[in-house]
């Protein structure tokens, strides 16, 4: 029989018992919806993440250190790469001529320094304990500073700072908004690295403290406590309105990098160098960030920068495991939402079997006519295709409902807390398109074994049955 | 035998109007039974439903089946039908033995070779008349446009051409006999094949349906059809058939040319 002619026979029997027909495709509905809502929340979440991730910039940034001063358990020391490569490459300093090595790479955007550092924030009579880190001029655009108060910083030296919502809370007198502080005055005490004179200049050579040995060995820093005030012109959401620390920066306070880098701050990697026998000269970093052209651009250059003899670092690894969670966590999902699918499937094969029973004898008569086991078979597989389709395409209807209905009594709830609310929900079109189809496969999967019985009817018996 | 290379030859039979579809067949027979058997276990026991028989129907002829219930009759037509299979012998049709016939050249061989009516007419209630009758056109696979013209047609030579939007449960025993009569011709089939047609009507009605056999038997113009038709009631046999098998206990008991 032609697929027209089938697809019509199957529609007119399909509506001569159009109660039961009708209730087995609302079953289908159910299944298809509760899939396409558990699914749509997995994927809602999946791309919340995303976004967070894409919008702090961790997609397209690599952290870079040196190897010589990245302790074993460093972040990208442990990966099997970079353990590999560092048998064969001898690690290198991470000082200018690296980062100028690194800039030249293909895809590479900019290289920064990072300069992190824990510090004083005051303002009379309140005083606060902050991370403060320098921030690039691209940061402005990178989507970190989302939903700032205020503006970004007027120029690369502007003495002005950026401060993160929860931060300008504890900063601000009681009653008062965080973006209050803007434009007021944020003085910054913190530990300032000076170079010491040479050895000759500073103290006598019998001296009993003095160190034995080269020159350089032999000259160092002295550490002293230095103030310098910062005009606050940008606060950022505070983390339980949706704001927050985000990318590989985060801070409670942020500088122009540029003038981050002069305030010659004390770094870690300051004492880490100062106790290596091996020291060299000039400028050298504790990290570097490079931003790539694109995500994509991410392992190749990972890759380049370890065979340079670098320890890097970037999120990719970290999303790839997330992305991996979440396959998982969406194939429960869709596993629960199945669940009710398949109990449907139950009801179409509950109602063909019946529709055998009372069309025994039409059965009977379309074999009389010529109808081969084969075009029996397609009818009910027809059937039980129309009701796929039907239930699938209504499923995800109200899947899509029951999903927007969530979604509303999240934002509800959410708001009445105070936090901005995410969107935790997506419906994207391969979710409706497979939804559709997969029911039409259960559908017709539910419709094997009574196309099967209904074909296999004797004809003979089948016209007596009365 | 794929279906679709059974199809187009169909069409060219369905469309040759005027080729004598009663001599169609090989040999000069439409069917021929040798020594068929349909045997069946009941249990312990062996039903021999129809045992050993042979028949030859010539092409064009008009034979009648008589004999008791239980007899045999309406399995040796479902047989030759191809409703049912034999479990021994042969029954051939245009030269092919349908004992060894795919189920899907049997539902061609109903399909295109024979058409069929029943006692009890088996009229799809659901469906309109000419929905009824154009049912073995979709399953022959014709083309949507080309159907209602053989639909009308058919209606028309059973005398239901009003009567074609209507529910077969909106009509007499007689009209829906037709219907089925038509349903069966629409084809055009070589042969028909009628199980007790008077069966369930009127003294009347059935004479009138008779004479609708018959005269697709033999029409007043063009070429018959070879009819075999069940039945339990001699006189019809008598007056239209030309010749009469008598059935007794699955085997042939009596044979009479009347013609």
């Amino acid at each position: 029989m032609k697929l027209g002619d089938l697809t019509e026979l199957a529609a007119r029997n399909l509506r001569e018992a159009v109660l039961r027909n009708s209730l087995t495709t609302l079953g289908i509905s159910v299944g298809v919806a509760s899939l396409v809502a558990l699914l749509s929340l997995g994927v809602g979440l999946q791309q919340l993440v995303d976004r967070s991730v894409a919008r702090a910039g961790l997609f397209d940034t690599i952290s870079v250190r040196s190897r010589q001063s990245a302790p074993f358990g460093q972040p990208g020391g442990g990966r099997r790469e970079a353990r590999d490569t560092a048998e064969q490459v001898p690690p290198k300093p991470l000082d200018d001529a690296a980062r100028r090595e690194i800039a030249a790479l293909p895809n590479v955007l900019e290289v920064n320094p990072e300069i992190r550092f824990t510090a004083e924030a005051r303002r009379e009579p309140i005083s606060q304990l902050v991370m403060v880190a320098g921030m690039a001029a691209s940061s402005q655009s990178s989507g970190t500073l989302d939903g700032l108060n205020g503006h970004f910083f007027s120029g690369p030296e502007a003495g002005e700072a950026i401060l993160q919502g929860d931060l300008a809370k504890r900063l601000v007198d009681a009653g008062q908004a965080p973006a209050s502080l803007l434009g007021q005055e944020i003085t910054l005490r913190f530990a300032q690295r000076q170079a010491l004179p040479p050895p000759s200049e500073q103290a006598p050579a019998d001296a009993p403290n003095q160190a034995v040995g080269p020159d350089e060995e032999a000259m160092g820093f002295s550490i002293v406590p230095s103030e310098k005030k910062f005009l606050v012109v940008g606060v950022t959401p505070a983390s339980d309105s949706g704001g927050g620390p985000v990318g590989f920066n985060n801070a409670g306070m942020y500088l122009p990098l540029a003038i981050a880098e002069k305030l010659q701050v004390v770094q870690q990697s300051d004492l880490r160098d100062m106790s290596r026998s091996n020291r060299a000269e000039g400028t050298r970093y504790a990290a570097l960030n490079i931003r790539a052209s694109s995500p994509t651009a991410v392992a190749e250059i990972e890759s380049h920068v370890t065979h340079m003899g670098f320890a890097a670092f970037s999120l990719i690894d970290v999303t790839r495991n997330l992305r991996t969670f979440f396959a998982i966590f969406d194939l429960f999902l869709g596993i629960f939402g199945s669940l009710a699918l398949a109990v449907a499937s139950l009801g179409i094969i509950n109602t063909l079997v019946m529709a055998i029973l009372e069309r025994r004898r039409e059965i009977g008569v379309l074999k009389a006519l010529g109808a081969a086991d084969r075009d029996i078979r397609q009818l009910f597989f027809a059937e039980a295709g129309v009701m796929g389709l039907a239930g699938g395409v209504f499923g995800v209807l109200l899947g899509w409902a029951i999903g927007r209905a969530i979604q509303f009594a999240t934002l509800l709830y959410l708001k009445r807390q105070g936090v901005t609310p995410p969107n935790i929900w997506s419906v994207p079109w391969w979710l409706v398109g497979g939804a559709i189809v997969f029911a039409v496969i259960v559908s017709l999967a539910s419709g094997i074994y009574p196309a099967t019985r209904a074909a296999r009817l004797d004809p003979v018996e089948a016209l007596r049955y009365e | 035998m794929p279906r679709n290379s059974a199809v187009k030859p169909l069409r060219v039979t369905l469309r040759s109007m005027n080729v004598p579809e009663a001599t169609a067949s090989s040999n000069g027979f439409a069917i021929r039974a040798e020594r068929v058997c349909r045997h069946y276990k009941m249990g312990e026991a062996l039903i021999r439903a129809v045992n050993e028989i042979s028949l030859a129907v010539g092409a064009g002829e008009f034979l009648a089946l008589l004999g008791a219930s239980g007899s045999g009759k309406s399995t040796l037509l479902n047989l030759m039908a191809g409703l049912d299979r034999p479990t021994g012998g042969a029954i051939l049709a245009q030269g092919r033995d349908l004992a060894k016939m795919t189920s899907e050249d049997l539902a061609a061989h109903r399909n295109r070779t024979i058409g069929i009516v029943f006692q009890s007419f088996q009229l799809l209630p659901r469906m309109t008349l000419e929905e009824n009758v154009e049912l073995p056109l979709r399953l022959a696979e014709m083309p949507r446009g080309d159907r209602p013209a053989r639909v009308r047609e058919a209606l028309a030579r059973v005398g239901l051409s009003a009567r074609s939007r209507h529910r077969p449960a909106e009509l007499s025993g007689g009209e829906q006999q037709r219907a089925a009569i038509a349903r069966a011709l629409v084809n055009q089939p070589m042969i028909l094949l009628a199980d007790e047609p008077t069966g369930n009507l009127d003294t009347k009605t059935g004479e009138e349906i008779m004479k609708l056999i018959a005269e697709i038997h033999r029409p007043p113009s063009g070429a018959g059809r070879t009819v075999v038709m069940v039945t339990h009631e001699r006189i019809l046999a008598e007056r239209y058939a030309d010749r009469i098998v008598t059935l007794s206990d699955g085997a042939i008991s009596r044979e009479e040319h009347l013609r």
